[in-house]
């Protein structure tokens, strides 16, 4: 092997769920035109975690409470569009940073969390990252038919008095956790890279909806194994690694697609 | 026979009245045509029964546990969508049992692939097929040639037995050839400020 195995297991393992269930849920993100949504959710994330850990509290258990505390105020304001998730990244990344620059934290701190400590994590998230996942894959295949006639067939809900709030506060709640628990593993870019990268390129090729899935993890896994070896064996950070190659692959299909000339993503 | 849905002097609108009073009273298998010309209300009409529309005087009574179904005038269809028809009409719990061959053929294509009718016979299939008791079709004809209408006005005809369908058209002979009446509403009157205006709804049979 070239890289020492003993060391990067814990990362690994602490990834690779959530590079299966990030693109998943960018999918149904995507649909309800609510990308933006993970940016947002990750700058309170990566603000709750650093107040947390302030407070001695590791990142991942502070990232959440930030994140759900989004997910709620969201729900409860009834908004549901990108205009609140750009509200959250202002608010985020304007409470990170006072966060760190008052604190013994300091900014290199903060920065972390954007560019990710996925070298830094262990057992605990490899938990975490595996219990997210399998609750998205539990919940998903209930919530998923109920999101896209929500999207496609507004009235239905109404008309039929359906509790439409139990299944769009669930996505959001599922969003909101599982995003934190990246942004405190993966970090803030890489997390937003995953949602939103694999997503937009299943919804260019993938027939169907059950594809789209397949090709959005199998982009998502792929793309993280890869980023894995490559920051290891360069000796590079991952997040950004992660980043580049699925902006890389985005550019690339746009090209495949139609052309130089023409190839914008 | 109780109607499943009754509408007693209904003003409703966005914002300001639009169409009202209006008073009908629909049974199963019956099949209301709603004409009258552009800005007459229909579509607010329809929207007032979905409770998506405020009611500004009288009210919408529906039957005990009614379930609705809805054909929107403009049916969403995002630009990018990896969803066939088939697995929109699941999201819905339609099934396609019976589905005319035309459209059992598409069933496998991504929807944002199909043409502009095809989506629209699908849309008013996945209206039709389900488990709505009363059914609201808004244009339902809208993007559909000839031989999609006709196959549309089947489609509705073979399953209004066991539902009330409300339907919005400015197709008359459409109309005269599904609906089992025809409610007419008129212009509106007053230039566009809802108070005091009257609007006319009387019900026929088509000719």
């Amino acid at each position: 092997m070239f890289w020492p195995m003993d060391d990067f297991l814990w990362p690994f393992l602490a990834g690779l769920p959530l590079a299966l269930a990030l693109p998943l849920l960018g999918t149904l993100l995507r649909l309800r035109d609510e990308w933006l949504a993970t940016l947002g959710l990750a700058h309170l994330a990566a603000a709750a975690a650093l107040a947390g850990m302030g407070l001695g509290l590791a990142a991942v258990w502070g990232a959440p409470v930030g994140a759900m505390l989004g997910a709620l105020g969201k729900t409860l304001a009834r908004q549901r569009n990108n205009s609140v998730y750009a509200v959250m990244i202002l608010g985020g990344w304007s409470l990170m940073l006072l966060i760190a620059a008052n604190s013994a934290l300091g900014h290199a701190l903060a920065q972390a969390l954007v560019d990710g400590q996925l070298y830094f994590a262990g057992d605990r998230e490899a938990f975490l990252a595996a219990t997210v996942a399998l609750l998205c894959l539990w919940a998903l295949p209930w919530l998923t038919p109920r999101l896209i006639r929500a999207r496609l067939l507004p009235s239905f809900e109404r008309a039929n008095h359906l509790p439409a709030w139990r299944w769009h506060l669930g996505f959001d709640l599922l969003v909101a956790l599982t995003v934190a628990v990246a942004t405190a593993t993966l970090g803030l870019m890489a997390t937003f890279a995953l949602v939103f990268v694999p997503a937009w390129l299943a919804f260019r090729h993938a027939p169907s909806w059950r594809r789209a899935w397949r090709f959005s993890t199998g982009v998502g896994i792929a793309a993280y194994g890869l980023a894995f070896a490559l920051a290891l064996g360069l000796d590079q950070p991952f997040g950004p690694v992660l980043v580049l190659l699925l902006v890389s692959a985005l550019i690339l299909d746009g090209f495949v697609r139609r052309g130089p000339r023409d190839a914008g993503v | 026979m109780n109607p499943w849905l009754r509408l007693e002097g209904v003003v409703a609108g966005y914002g300001r009245p639009v169409v009202g009073p209006v008073s009908l009273e629909l049974g199963p298998g019956e099949v209301l045509g709603l004409a009258g010309p552009n800005g007459a209300g229909k579509s607010t009409l329809i929207a007032a029964i979905l409770g998506e529309a405020p009611v500004f005087a009288g009210h919408v009574e529906r039957a005990h546990g009614l379930t609705v179904a809805h054909l929107p005038q403009r049916p969403i269809r995002p630009l990018e969508l990896p969803l066939t028809g088939q697995e929109w009409l699941r999201c819905m719990g339609v099934s396609a049992d019976g589905m005319p061959g035309h459209l059992a053929g598409i069933l496998q294509r991504r929807m944002d692939r199909l043409s502009g009718g095809e989506f629209q016979l699908l849309s008013l299939w996945a209206a039709l097929a389900g488990a709505g008791q009363l059914v609201l079709l808004d244009e339902p004809t809208n993007n559909l040639d000839p031989a999609h209408v006709h196959l549309a006005a089947e489609a509705i005809m073979a399953r209004r037995e066991a539902r009330a369908t409300l339907l919005v058209s400015h197709d008359q002979d459409f109309l005269q050839r599904v609906c089992s009446r025809i409610l007419t509403l008129g212009a509106m009157r007053g230039g566009g400020h809802g108070c005091g205006r009257q609007q006319s709804g009387t019900t026929h049979p088509p000719s």
